[in-house]
């Protein structure tokens, strides 16, 4: 099967999920990792991914087209079935774009099986407690007003989103009730990456939205000192959705950094 | 009949003015418009019409408790039940209830609630809630398992009162290596446990499974009834008939001396609604995964103001009209009464009698009118029309204690 766009659309079975992941390209693979708001079907940066590399972008267990699974706590979680996925379509090392919540989940796949991954690409990650501020807390504010902090500028919120469906809403609520699920306590980070995050081999790209209103930008220095080889990209005027608000900027630096040896 | 006097203990004593620019009055409404000042004057006043309820002869005092709100500045429940348990001598002590998925450790709970009920003598009823929606925050509890979590607590709490000591525990949400409380309640099986709610369906089946009578919580006759027969479908499944002990109603009404002054005080109830000052935003209320996926399309519509609540909204007029409010003297209310007895048919009836900003000796007014013109009328009516409560009937505690199934119980233990 394939969506309108031209990418294939699978499932996939691991560890009891049935992993939907959408999929398009040839080259070396790239998992991308959505966010906690899950993610649109289409959007500029997957297609500018895909003309030169091989992208999978799966739904975690719960969010979007894949079904939950009511044992799931923990992001950690997420990872290894992630891993599974993998492994049941036999990629080799393959690089990681985790954006935002999906920085997280990459993160821990980096540092539970390092030599599975070949680049590391966390944009906006949670997963560390930051130094200063706090991870914004969904819990408290209404289903649009949590996206629309993702955008540095709200006519880019509205021209991917338009005049919000309720089956948005819906869906979004669902993606919120498996945040909880998953990542209520301590909110939206894990006391323990960053010190499993000097397992890590990957070369790893950090990006942030200088208008982050989501995880504090200033968390870049948290994940730079936690991970041995890294380093900080800072994109002016976007948000914390760097892939929705300046796609074009974010390939500019995420896909010559995959595609160096 | 089981007649009982509630009120939320509200706290109006504040800035209003700062709750209408805030937008809301729960949860992130700030404490600093919290007085101490007004809240040891209130909390005292309020003992004091539990124990004029007692003087004249209400059968039970009912007691809640809510977090981070004016609306109920009751934030134990078991605070002030431990308080009645010494303070009263006849009153059942009726917690609707302790809301058990906030509870890291509901050994703690049961141990609390053995100790109110030997203090009382045995006249403790404890309740059981899932806690508000904005509570699970307040508490910093995940909203998303409360249900699993109630349950969990539940069966934990009725073993720990139940079965001797020690034991392990070792379930989903709550582990407990050695449990082996050393007070234990004094009345046998264990203390009555009744269930508040409004809106969910699981509630009502749950509490039907268990045969714990459901108290609805001032829903319209319609809805009732729609409870109701949730209710005895789910019974009939288990084996058993209801009757008016499986069935409690909460109504709102404030009696006065006059009609005038009855009407200005009930004008009060809606202060809770959130006309005067706004409650809390509906995300709050309902965060994911608390409320049934049944309802989430309605809420989140809801939720970014695309539909009114799914809960409903009526104003004052339109409450007083349906009889969701009474208010008045006596002899004006009691036909009302009479026609909810009559359409709704319960066993219990709990009156809620206040709310806002109430001047206290109207309170204790309202409450002598009740216990000494009220109830003695709805009484005999009850009598008249075969209502009886668990009390009176002996009802069995929990549906294994039943003598009169007529399968195998399905009831979770």
């Amino acid at each position: 099967m394939a969506n309108a766009k031209g990418w294939a659309e699978h499932t996939v079975e691991v560890s009891g999920a049935k992993v939907y992941l959408q999929r398009s390209g040839k080259g070396a693979p790239i998992l991308v990792l959505h966010h906690d708001i899950g993610t649109l079907d289409s959007l500029a940066f997957y297609d500018e991914l895909a003309k030169s590399h091989d992208v999978l972008i799966p739904h975690y267990p719960g969010w979007g087209r894949s079904p939950r699974l009511e044992w799931m706590r923990h992001p950690r979680d997420v990872a290894v079935i992630l891993q599974g996925l993998r492994a049941e379509l036999q990629l080799g090392p393959t690089a990681l774009i985790g954006l935002g919540f999906g920085g997280w989940v990459a993160a821990e796949m980096a540092s539970m099986a390092p030599r599975e991954v070949s680049k590391l690409v966390l944009v906006g990650p949670m997963g560390i407690k930051p130094a200063e501020g706090d991870i914004l807390d969904q819990a408290i504010i209404s289903y649009i007003d949590y996206p629309q902090a993702f955008f540095h500028e709200r006519k880019v919120f509205e021209a991917h989103y338009g005049n919000v469906t309720t089956d948005q809403l819906e869906a979004w609520d669902i993606a919120r009730e498996m945040s909880f699920r998953i990542a209520w306590k301590p909110y939206m980070y894990s006391q323990t990456l960053p010190h499993l995050l000097g397992a890590v081999k990957a070369p790893a790209l950090i990006v942030w939205g200088e208008d982050d209103k989501v995880v504090p930008a200033a968390t870049a220095g948290q994940f730079r000192t936690a991970l041995p080889n890294a380093r900080v990209e800072i994109v002016k005027g976007s948000g914390h959705a760097v892939e929705m608000e300046k796609p074009a900027e974010l390939a500019k630096l995420v896909v010559p950094f995959i595609a160096a040896k | 009949m089981h007649l009982m006097y509630f009120t939320e203990q509200p706290m109006a004593a504040y800035d209003e003015k700062a709750g209408l620019e805030y937008g809301a009055t729960a949860l992130t409404f700030s404490n600093k418009y919290f007085d101490p000042k007004e809240g040891a004057r209130l909390y005292n006043e309020y003992l004091d019409q539990y124990m004029l309820c007692e003087e004249v002869g209400i059968d039970g005092i009912m007691l809640n408790e809510h977090h981070n709100a004016p609306f109920c500045m009751q934030a134990k429940t078991n605070i002030c039940a431990a308080i009645l348990a010494r303070i009263t001598k006849k009153a059942k002590i009726v917690l609707l209830g302790n809301p058990l998925p906030l509870a890291e450790n509901p050994i703690r709970l049961a141990e609390e609630l053995a100790m109110i009920d030997m203090i009382s003598n045995g006249r403790l009823v404890s309740g059981f809630v899932r806690g508000g929606g904005q509570e699970q925050l307040s508490a910093g509890v995940n909203p998303a398992y409360n249900r699993e979590r109630f349950i969990e607590a539940h069966n934990l709490i009725v073993k720990a009162w139940t079965e001797p000591g020690p034991f392990r525990w070792e379930g989903t949400h709550y582990q407990h290596r050695v449990v082996n409380p050393w007070a234990v309640p004094l009345q046998k099986p264990y203390p009555r446990v009744w269930v508040p709610g409004v809106i969910s369906k699981e509630t009502v089946i749950w509490a039907a499974q268990q045969r714990y009578p459901y108290i609805a919580l001032n829903t319209s006759i319609e809805d009732t009834k729609k409870i109701w027969a949730l209710y005895d479908q789910t019974a009939a499944e288990c084996g058993y008939e209801t009757g008016p002990e499986n069935r409690g109603y909460l109504a709102r009404i404030h009696v006065a001396d006059d009609e005038a002054t009855a009407l200005k005080n009930a004008r009060e109830f809606t202060w809770m609604q959130g006309e005067f000052t706004g409650l809390a935003h509906p995300v709050w209320a309902n965060p994911a995964g608390y409320f049934s996926p049944s309802a989430r399309r309605g809420f989140v519509e809801f939720a970014v103001g695309r539909s009114q609540n799914p809960r409903g909204a009526m104003t004052f007029e339109q409450q007083l009209e349906s009889g969701m409010i009474m208010a008045g003297t006596p002899k004006q209310v009691l036909p009302r009464i009479r026609h909810l007895l009559e359409e709704t048919r319960p066993g219990i009836m709990a009156v809620w009698a206040q709310d806002g900003k109430v001047p206290q000796k109207d309170q204790m007014r309202c409450i002598e009118l009740l216990g000494k013109e009220v109830f003695p009328q709805v009484r005999e009516w009850s009598k008249e029309l075969g209502l009886t409560s668990p009390f009176e009937t002996d009802a069995p505690v929990h549906i294994k204690y039943s003598k009169d199934l007529k399968k195998k119980p399905v009831a979770a233990e």
